[in-house]
C-alpha cells in the first residue's frame, strides 16, 4: 500500500491517497466470507479501481467451527492503475475469530493492518485455534497495526429493530465487518444495499438485518475515532468500453455458450459435479433458452460418454471436471480420437495427486491432458491465461474442436476459476466465425449431367467416413438422420478412407501417422507465440502457461522498473506449440519456466527443442508470489553477468 | 424427409457388407437375423437408426447393420446413447449389449439409463459367460461355474437382468431367446414402440463356451414344459395344454401349481401395466435360473415421461420465459459499469 497524499476527512481523520491496497477477509466457514469479499469487490469494480481476487476456502463445507481448518479467507488487490495479481501478501487482514487471526498473520508484512472481531477472542475460542496465550494481550502482534472491533455486540445491537433474535442477528457480522471496511476506503455503499435486497429478497428480516449491520459497519468507522485515517484508491484508467467483472468459470461458460453460437451448433453438457468444475455445469444449466442441455451424469465417464454421443449426433459435445474425473475419462478421450469427433474436455486443475487439494490450485495436469490414453493418441490442448481470458480459450478450444473434428483439451484451473478480474466486453461482431459444415447427403446424379449415366441416374457415391479434407486432414461430420451417410465407426482401428474395420499393419502405421500429423498440423493454424521484450535486449526469457501469466507479467515490470531486461513469452496452446516457439526460446540465454508443478511444460520444450530451460516450481495450492519470480530472474540475471567477466574456461567450470 | 413414404427395403438393404464374424452357430446369428428381417417391417427409415454397443461379441452388431452406428468402449454404450438420445430424439437408438458389458463394466450406466427412461432400446445378449476373452465366467453366470478364472468354481451370486431392470426402475422390461425368431422380433418391436428406456434380455447359446446353458428353457424338446409365456391379461398358463399355471398366495408369493387341481380362476392373471412393478419382480424371481421353468415375454409396460423429452420441454420454457438466447444480454448480466 502505497501512501502518496494526504489530506482530511471530516473533523479529526485524515484521508490518505494510496495507489493500491490489498485486503484479505478471514473468518469461519460459516461467517460468509466469500461474500463479504464478492461484494467488496463489487463495490470496487463499480467505483472503477482495477482489481484481481483470490478466494481461498477449504474442502470442509463446515469444518468443526473455529478451528484453523474450518478458515475460509478471500484477498482482493485493488488499485488506480493496471493490476495483474491478487497480491502477494495482504495490507489489511480482517479476521473474525482467533482460528482465521492465526492463519493468516503469518502473510501480513511488518506494518500491516489488522481488523478483528475482539468478541470472538475469548478463552475457548483462543484454544480451539490453538493460542496457549491471547495474542491480543502477549505482545505477539505487535508488529502490526491493530484495531480491535466488538463486532458481534454491534451487530446484535445495530440488528434490534428488526426483532430478529441475537443469534439470528449475529450472523449478519460479516456486513458489519463489510460495512467497516467499506468506510475504510470510501467505497459506495449503494451497490451493497441494492445487493442485499436481492440476495436475501425472500426474507425481509434478513434483508433488514444485513443492512443494518452493514450500515453500523460503516458508520462505527466514522464516528468510532479508532481509525486515524481513511483510505481512498482513485479509479484505474481503463480503456473506453463496457466492463463486468468476472471469475473464470462463469468466464469460461459464457465462452462456451458463444462458442456454440459462432459454431452454429448446440451445447450438451455431460458432467458429474466436482470442485472447482461444478460452477460451469451450474451456469451452463442456467441457460437453457440458449439451448443448451446439461446432464449431471451419473459418473464421470458417463458425463463424457454422453457428450460423446452427442457429438456423434451433431452436438458441441462437451465436459467439465478436475483431476480425479479426468483419470476416469482417459478412455473416452482416446475413443473420441479415433472416432475423429469434436468434443470439448475441460479441466479445472487443482492440487493432486488423488484428491490432493480439491479447493486449491494447480497446474499439474498438463502432461495427463498431453500423454494421458495409452496408444499414440495426440490431443490439442488450449490453456485459459487469467479469469476473463477463459471466454476466449473456450471459443478458441471449440474452433479447434469443430474444424479439426477432434477431443480438445481445456486446461483452467483453481485460482482462474474463483478468481475474478474486471473484463471489457467484447463487441459480439468482433468474436470469431468458427462456424462448422457437416457432410451433405449424397445426390444421384441424372443422365443429362455428362457423368455418363445413360439410362436412369447414376448411383449416389459410396460415403467414406474418414476421406479427410486435404488441407485439414479432418474428416467429414456426418450425421445420423442424412439418408445416403450410414456408416459404422468404433474404436477398432479402421481402414484409411473407408473407416472399415481393419488389423492391417501397414495401415495401422499409416493411421497413426494421419493422426498425428492432423493435430501437428493445427500449428499452422494458431497465431505465433506472443514474445514481450521491450527494448530486444533481454538474456533471459520468462517462458509461462496458464494462469502463471499475471504473476510472471508483474514480476517483469519490476524488473523493467529497476532498469533490468528481461523477455516474457506466454503459451495459450500447448499442444500444438506455435510454430515460432523453438525460434524464441533459441533466442535467449536462459530460459525460466514458471510453473505449478514439478516441471510439465519444462520436460515438454527440453524435450521437443533442446533447450536448457530451468524450473521455476510452486506447488501450495495457491498462485505464485511476484516476488518469487523477480528474485529468480534477478539471481539468474546476476549469474550471467558475473558469467560475463569470466573467461570461458571459467564459464565452462561455473556450469 | 418426414412427408416421403418410408421406402419399401428388404433384409438385405439392412445388411452392411461386412463379413459377420461370430463363431459359426452362435446365437448372435439369429438374432442379428431377426433384426434384420423385423426392420423392413416396421416402417423405420435406415439413416434415422443407430447401433450403439460397447465390447464384448455382441458388440460387433452394429458393424453388420447398414444403419448408423458406433462400435464404443466396454461398458459405456448406454451413456454415448443417452447423450445421443437426448440430443436428437427424431433418432432410433439402440444399444445392443452383452451380460459382461451391460452388468459388470457398464452397471451403472444401464441402471441410470433405465431410471432416467431416455428413449433408447437395450438389448442384452445373455449367454452368461465371457466370450471375447475366451471364457471366464460372467455376472451371470451360476454359483460354482468352472471357468478358467474359477478353476474351483465361481463364488459370487448372479444378477438376474430382468430383476436388476426393474429394480431401476425400468418403464419396460422383457425376456426373449435365440430359439424363437418371431418372439424376439415381437419382443423388439414392443421395446421400440416404447417410449423411454426398455430393456430385452435375449437368453443367447454361446456355444463355444457356454454351450446349452439354457436348452432346458429354449429347446424345442423341453420349451413346453420349462417356458412360461406371458400374455397382458392372460392367466399365467405354461405345459402341455396349458396344464401348469402360477399362482399367487394371499402373502403376494408365487408358485407353480397344477390348474385340475384349483381350476384357471385361481391362476394369476398377468399385468404387465400395473403401476407398483411388485407383481413383475415377482415373476422375474420365479426361476432361480434357466433350469426351472422361466417367464418368457413382457414383463412390465408402463408408461412414463422419457428424460429427452422432459429436457427439451425445459428448453421451450426456457425460451418461452426468457426468449431466445441473447449473447449480448448474457454477457451483460451481470453487474456492469462503462468507462468513456
Amino acid at each position: 500500500m502505497t501512501s502518496t497524499t494526504e489530506s482530511t476527512h471530516g473533523t479529526n481523520q485524515k484521508i490518505q491517497h494510496v495507489d493500491r491496497v490489498v485486503i484479505r477477509f478471514a473468518g469461519d466457514s460459516g461467517d460468509g466470507m466469500q461474500v463479504t469479499g464478492d461484494q467488496f469487490t463489487n463495490e470496487s469494480a463499480i467505483f472503477g479501481n482495477d482489481l484481481s481476487t483470490l478466494p481461498n476456502f477449504p474442502a470442509e463445507i463446515r469444518a468443526p467451527a473455529g478451528t484453523m481448518a474450518g478458515v475460509s479467507a478471500f484477498q482482493v488487490h485493488i488499485s488506480d492503475h493496471d493490476i495483474l495479481t491478487p497480491g502477494d501478501a495482504p495490507n489489511i487482514l480482517v479476521a473474525m475469530n482467533p482460528a482465521a487471526l492465526r492463519a493468516n498473520v503469518g502473510d501480513l508484512p511488518v506494518g500491516g493492518t489488522i481488523v478483528l472481531n475482539s468478541d470472538a477472542f475469548d478463552e475457548r475460542a483462543l484454544g480451539k485455534a490453538g493460542y496457549t496465550a491471547d495474542p491480543l494481550t502477549d505482545g505477539s502482534l505487535s508488529s502490526f497495526k491493530v484495531y480491535e472491533v466488538p463486532m458481534t455486540t454491534l451487530t446484535i445491537e445495530a440488528c434490534k429493530p428488526t426483532g430478529a433474535r441475537p443469534r439470528d442477528a449475529e450472523r449478519s457480522k460479516n456486513f458489519f465487518a463489510l460495512g467497516l471496511v467499506s468506510w475504510l476506503y470510501q467505497r459506495p455503499t449503494d451497490v451493497t444495499e441494492q445487493w442485499i435486497g436481492v440476495r436475501y429478497g425472500t426474507n425481509q428480516i434478513v434483508v433488514d438485518a444485513n443492512r443494518l449491520a452493514f450500515r453500523a459497519g460503516y458508520n462505527f468507522g466514522e464516528t468510532a475515532e479508532l481509525f486515524d485515517s481513511v483510505y481512498e484508491i482513485a479509479p484505474a484508467e481503463h480503456e473506453p468500453g463496457t466492463y463486468t467483472n468476472i471469475t473464470g468459470n462463469t468466464a469460461l461458460a459464457w465462452g462456451l455458450i458463444a462458442a456454440a453460437q459462432l459454431g452454429g451448433v448446440s451445447i450438451f453438457l455431460g458432467s458429474y459435479p466436482i470442485t472447482p468444475a461444478s460452477d460451469i455445469l451450474h451456469e451452463l444449466s442456467k441457460h437453457k433458452n440458449f439451448g443448451v442441455r446439461t446432464l449431471q451424469a451419473e459418473d464421470e465417464i458417463a458425463g463424457i460418454g454422453a457428450a460423446l454421443g452427442a457429438a456423434f449426433g451433431g452436438a458441441l459435445g462437451i465436459t467439465t471436471t478436475s483431476g480425479p474425473g479426468i483419470d476416469l475419462k482417459a478412455e473416452t478421450v482416446g475413443l473420441a480420437v479415433s472416432l475423429e469427433l469434436p468434443l470439448l474436455i475441460v479441466d479445472i486443475q487443482r492440487g493432486g495427486p488423488s484428491t490432493g487439494l480439491p479447493t486449491k490450485t494447480e497446474q499439474s495436469d498438463l502432461l495427463h491432458a498431453m500423454f494421458g490414453r495409452h496408444g499414440e493418441a495426440p490431443v490439442p490442448i488450449v490453456a485459459a491465461k487469467t479469469p476473463a481470458h477463459c471466454f476466449e480459450a473456450a471459443i478458441e478450444a471449440v474452433r479447434i474442436a469443430l474444424k479439426y473434428r477432434t477431443p480438445v483439451y481445456l486446461l483452467s484451473d483453481g485460482y482462474l476459476a474463483n478468481g475474478s478480474e474486471p473484463w471489457r466486453l467484447p463487441a459480439i461482431e468482433d468474436l470469431p466465425d468458427i462456424s462448422t459444415t457437416f457432410a451433405p447427403a449424397p445426390i444421384a446424379t441424372g443422365p443429362g449431367d455428362g457423368e455418363g449415366g445413360t439410362n436412369g441416374t447414376v448411383p449416389a457415391p459410396i460415403f467414406q467416413p474418414y476421406e479427410r479434407d486435404p488441407v485439414t486432414l479432418a474428416r467429414p461430420w456426418a450425421l445420423p438422420g442424412t439418408p445416403g451417410l450410414e456408416h459404422r465407426i468404433g474404436g477398432l482401428e479402421k481402414e484409411d478412407v473407408t473407416g472399415d474395420v481393419s488389423y492391417d499393419p501397414i495401415n495401422h502405421e499409416k493411421m497413426v501417422h494421419l493422426r498425428a500429423d492432423k493435430i501437428a498440423g493445427i500449428a499452422r493454424d494458431i497465431p505465433l507465440v506472443e514474445l514481450d521484450d521491450e527494448g530486444g535486449d533481454a538474456r533471459v526469457l520468462l517462458l509461462g502457461w496458464g494462469s502463471t501469466y499475471g504473476a510472471i507479467a508483474a514480476a517483469v515490470r519490476r524488473i523493467r522498473a529497476v532498469g533490468k531486461s528481461v523477455a516474457q513469452a506466454h503459451l495459450v496452446h500447448l499442444n500444438p506449440f506455435p510454430s515460432n516457439l523453438g525460434e524464441v526460446l533459441g533466442s535467449y540465454e536462459r530460459v525460466i519456466v514458471p510453473e505449478g508443478n514439478l516441471g510439465q511444460l519444462t520436460k515438454l520444450v527440453r524435450a521437443d527443442f533442446l533447450v536448457d530451460a530451468r524450473l521455476l516450481s510452486r506447488v501450495q495450492g495457491t498462485p505464485f508470489r511476484v516476488a518469487e519470480i523477480e528474485r529468480v530472474v534477478l539471481d539468474a540475471l546476476a549469474e550471467l553477468e558475473g558469467l560475463a567477466g569470466l573467461d570461458d574456461h571459467a564459464k565452462e567450470e561455473s556450469r | 424427409m418426414t412427408d416421403v413414404a418410408v421406402p419399401i427395403t428388404t433384409r438385405k438393404d439392412w445388411s452392411s457388407d461386412q463379413d459377420v464374424r461370430w463363431c459359426p452357430g452362435c446365437g448372435d446369428y439369429s438374432i442379428l437375423a431377426a433384426m434384420q428381417s423385423l426392420l423392413p417391417e416396421m416402417g423405420v427409415r435406415r439413416e434415422n437408426t443407430v447401433f450403439v454397443s460397447g465390447i464384448g461379441c455382441a458388440a460387433r452388431f452394429p458393424y453388420y447393420m447398414n444403419t448408423y452406428g458406433m462400435h464404443s468402449i466396454h461398458g459405456r454404450a448406454p451413456a454415448i446413447a443417452t447423450g445421443l438420445a437426448v440430443t436428437r430424439p427424431d433418432l432410433d437408438v439402440w444399444v445392443v449389449s452383452g451380460d459382461g458389458d451391460a452388468l459388470s463394466i457398464g452397471g451403472n450406466h444401464l441402471i441410470h439409463a433405465l431410471r432416467r427412461n431416455v428413449n433408447i432400446t437395450i438389448l442384452l445378449f445373455n449367454n452368461q459367460i465371457y466370450g471375447l476373452t475366451k471364457g471366464q465366467y460372467s455376472p451371470t453366470s451360476e454359483v460354482g461355474k468352472v471357468t478358467k478364472s474359477t478353476p474351483f468354481g465361481s463364488l459370487d451370486t448372479p444378477f438376474n437382468p430382468v430383476s436388476l431392470a426393474l429394480g431401476a426402475e425400468a418403464s419396460f422390461v422383457a425376456r426373449t431367446h435365440d430359439m424363437d425368431r418371431k418372439h424376439m422380433q415381437e419382443m423388439f418391436r414392443r421395446a421400440h414402440d416404447h417410449r423411454g428406456a426398455a430393456l430385452v434380455e435375449v437368453y443367447q447359446n454361446c456355444n463355444v463356451f457356454n454351450d446349452g446353458a439354457f436348452d432346458e428353457v429354449t429347446g424345442k424338446a423341453t420349451r413346453e414344459e420349462m417356458l412360461i409365456p406371458l400374455e397382458h391379461g392372460q392367466p399365467i398358463r405354461f405345459g402341455a395344454d396349458g396344464h401348469r399355471g402360477v399362482r399367487m398366495n394371499e402373502q403376494g408369493h408365487l408358485s407353480l401349481v397344477e390348474v385340475a387341481d384349483l381350476g384357471e380362476q385361481a391362476l394369476l392373471v398377468h399385468d404387465e401395466a400395473r403401476p407398483d412393478p411388485d407383481l413383475a419382480f415377482a415373476l422375474s424371481r420365479l426361476a432361480r435360473g434357466p433350469h426351472e421353468p422361466t417367464p418368457m415375454g413382457v414383463f412390465r409396460a408402463v408408461e412414463r415421461p422419457d428424460y429427452g423429452s422432459q429436457v427439451d420441454s425445459q428448453l421451450l420454457d426456457a425460451q418461452a420465459r426468457k426468449g431466445p438466447g441473447d449473447l449480448e444480454a448474457l454477457l451483460r448480466s451481470g453487474t456492469t459499469w462503462t468507462v468513456d
